[in-house]
């Protein structure tokens, strides 16, 4: 059994800046554990740029962005293990890890930062009839085997869902000489971006089929067809408006899911509407001393919202096991944080307003497109805070500051709504 | 005088500008709900440009070394700098911002490695 103070899991951007900021706050036992064989991840196979205008105000692409905090953790002599798969987590913050350098090992850390990350939905949660053929991927999983390791997975291709991965792999693809056919959408509008939808499809006339799916999947051994048709408003396909399209391979761009199995086991309470643990304004689970931060708690669609997030989650758990977790701050009544109308997912979901430091970040979804609205804070039912945008949409996390101040004034306050108005 | 519709990529509303367009000029836009719509608009239409990044070969090893154009280039010579990169062979060791390609396609941009071959410490 190996003592560390902070124990990171997943050495991703998430885990890169909770080990920079629990460095910075004081702590010097930290250690990082990655299953993959590099620091990095998933930035590492994103080559395109769009990364890094609010952190660095400059666009840069995954990898650079990675580097600059690889770059510095290794200038302040931070510790990672990498190829280290971690098996286990327990609620007394014991963790079981596997690596070819070391066999089992076992580490019992004061606290422990999850940033784990998410991973992406596959086909079995579609449902699509046919065969099981090769040549169906996730689109993240071609997006790895092209750009990491070099393997096109075909050379005619039909994309399944518009999110910004499938919109991404379209021009990865088509740049690396394979013909694009179409993105197949089933909601009447796109969940990519639309620089993504310009630049990636527009730029290179292939076509977006909203509200169309694939129905049907031909090919036995290999993949060699899809049927795409038009779907109704209950997004039932219409008869009559099937498309055969030839072709050898199928990416699914369909949605991601953190990665919570070892959360779970540990104890952690999972949000049903985020797929991610339930946290505390410091970023803390259920669990006490085990914090989340990434994907692994929310699906994040910007970098430095991941980056600025982590850094407080790697500081809250510095904090925690250097003992000042939660001791001089008088116990206080805790503030339930609840979706409004038009709001998914807001994180995070209890709040004790007396420990918020300056400002409370609110971060959420909005569940529809709207169009001039304003998302409105409330305190037991009381407007507090009120921003305009020109338009929201569910492709696009919103993060809204709360002023300590205006907490103060409501002290006593139980519940905080966030909802849009139009 | 000719007209064409672009989409403004600015912000999330994707307005759909109408162009007009007089000797090669952008001499009205509409549609645009702010003011990023026109300046697009008209850099969109009168020379349309965009950064490239795709994969080029390193010497001795299978594993691709992602790069990128260090400018925008003009979108109808993308292929044309793809295809220049894609005959490229990169020497290690290579570090973040080293000049893979010079000058790709006559543009007078260079393409540059976005990621490290050859140097890394490994952990
Ligand atoms: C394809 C794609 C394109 C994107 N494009 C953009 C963009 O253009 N602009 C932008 O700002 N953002 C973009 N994003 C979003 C952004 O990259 C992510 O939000 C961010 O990388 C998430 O960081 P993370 O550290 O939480 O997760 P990850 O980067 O996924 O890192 C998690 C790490 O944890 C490791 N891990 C998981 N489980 C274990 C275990 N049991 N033991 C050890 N290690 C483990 C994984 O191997 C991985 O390295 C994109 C994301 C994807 C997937």
């Amino acid at each position: 059994m190996t003592d560390v103070d902070i124990l990171i899991i997943g050495g991703g951007p998430a885990g890169l800046a909770a080990a920079i900021a629990a460095h910075e706050a004081g702590c010097r036992n930290v250690l990082l554990l990655e299953r993959e064989p590099a620091l990095g991840g998933i930035l590492r196979q994103c080559i395109h740029a769009g990364f890094g205008m609010h952190v660095f105000k400059e666009d840069l692409t995954g990898p650079e962005y990675a580097q600059r905090f690889v770059r510095r953790f290794h200038e302040l002599g931070l510790s990672a293990q990498c190829d280290t798969m971690v098996l286990s987590v327990t609620p007394d913050r014991e963790v079981t890890a596997v690596s070819p350098a070391f066999g089992l090992q076992h580490f019992r850390a004061k606290a422990i930062v999850l940033a784990m990350g998410c991973r992406e939905r596959t086909r079995g949660a579609l449902q699509v009839p046919g065969w099981r053929p090769a040549g169906i991927y996730p689109a993240g999983q071609a997006q790895r085997f092209v750009n990491l390791d070099g393997w096109m997975p075909g050379r005619r291709v039909v994309i399944l869902g518009s999110g910004d991965i499938g919109l991404i792999m379209a021009r990865r693809m088509t740049l690396e000489g394979a013909k694009v056919l179409a993105c197949v959408e089933l909601m009447p509008f796109s969940s990519g971006l639309t620089r993504n939808v310009v630049q990636c499809l527009d730029d290179y006339g292939i076509p977006l089929l909203l509200s169309h799916t694939v129905t049907e999947i031909h090919g036995r051994e290999r993949l060699e067809a899809v049927t795409v048709a038009q779907v109704d408003a209950q997004r039932k396909p219409l008869p009559g408006t099937d498309q055969r399209f030839e072709c050898d391979t199928l990416l699914l761009s369909v949605g991601l899911i953190p990665e919570n199995e070892l959360s779970r086991a540990a104890g952690v309470r999972v949000s049903e509407v985020t797929c991610g643990p339930l946290v505390d304004e410091a970023l803390q689970t259920s669990v006490p001393g085990i914090f989340a931060c990434g994907n692994v708690l929310h699906v994040h669609d910007l970098v430095d919202h991941v980056t600025i997030e982590s850094t407080e989650a790697g500081r809250q758990a510095a904090k925690y096991a250097q003992g000042q977790g939660e001791a001089g701050i008088p116990a206080c009544q805790m503030l339930q944080i609840r979706d409004g109308a038009g709001v998914r997912g807001l994180v995070p979901q209890t709040v004790c307003a007396g420990r918020v430091a300056d400002v409370l970040p609110l971060m959420f979804r909005p569940a529809a497109v709207f169009k001039d609205a304003a998302a409105v804070v409330r305190l037991d039912g009381e407007e507090v805070l009120r921003k305009r945008f020109r338009i929201l949409t569910p492709g696009e996390m919103v993060r809204l500051v709360v002023p300590k101040e205006v907490l103060e004034r409501h002290a006593g306050a139980g519940e905080l709504t966030v909802g849009v108005e139009v | 005088m000719s007209e064409r519709t672009v989409t403004c990529i600015g912000c999330p509303m994707g307005c759909r500008l109408r162009v007009t367009l007089e000797g090669g000029q952008v001499s009205a836009v509409d549609g645009a709900a702010c003011g990023r719509g026109a300046a697009y608009a008209r850099q969109e239409c009168v020379c349309p440009t965009r950064q490239v990044t795709t994969l080029a070969r390193v010497r001795g090893r299978r594993e691709p070394l992602s790069v990128k154009t260090a400018q925008p280039v003009p979108k109808a010579l993308i292929f044309a700098c793809v295809e220049e990169i894609h005959r490229a062979c990169v020497v290690p060791p290579v570090r973040i911002g080293d000049v893979v390609v010079k000058n790709v396609c006559g543009t007078g941009v260079d393409v540059v490695a976005t990621m490290e071959a050859g140097v890394g410490v490994r952990i």
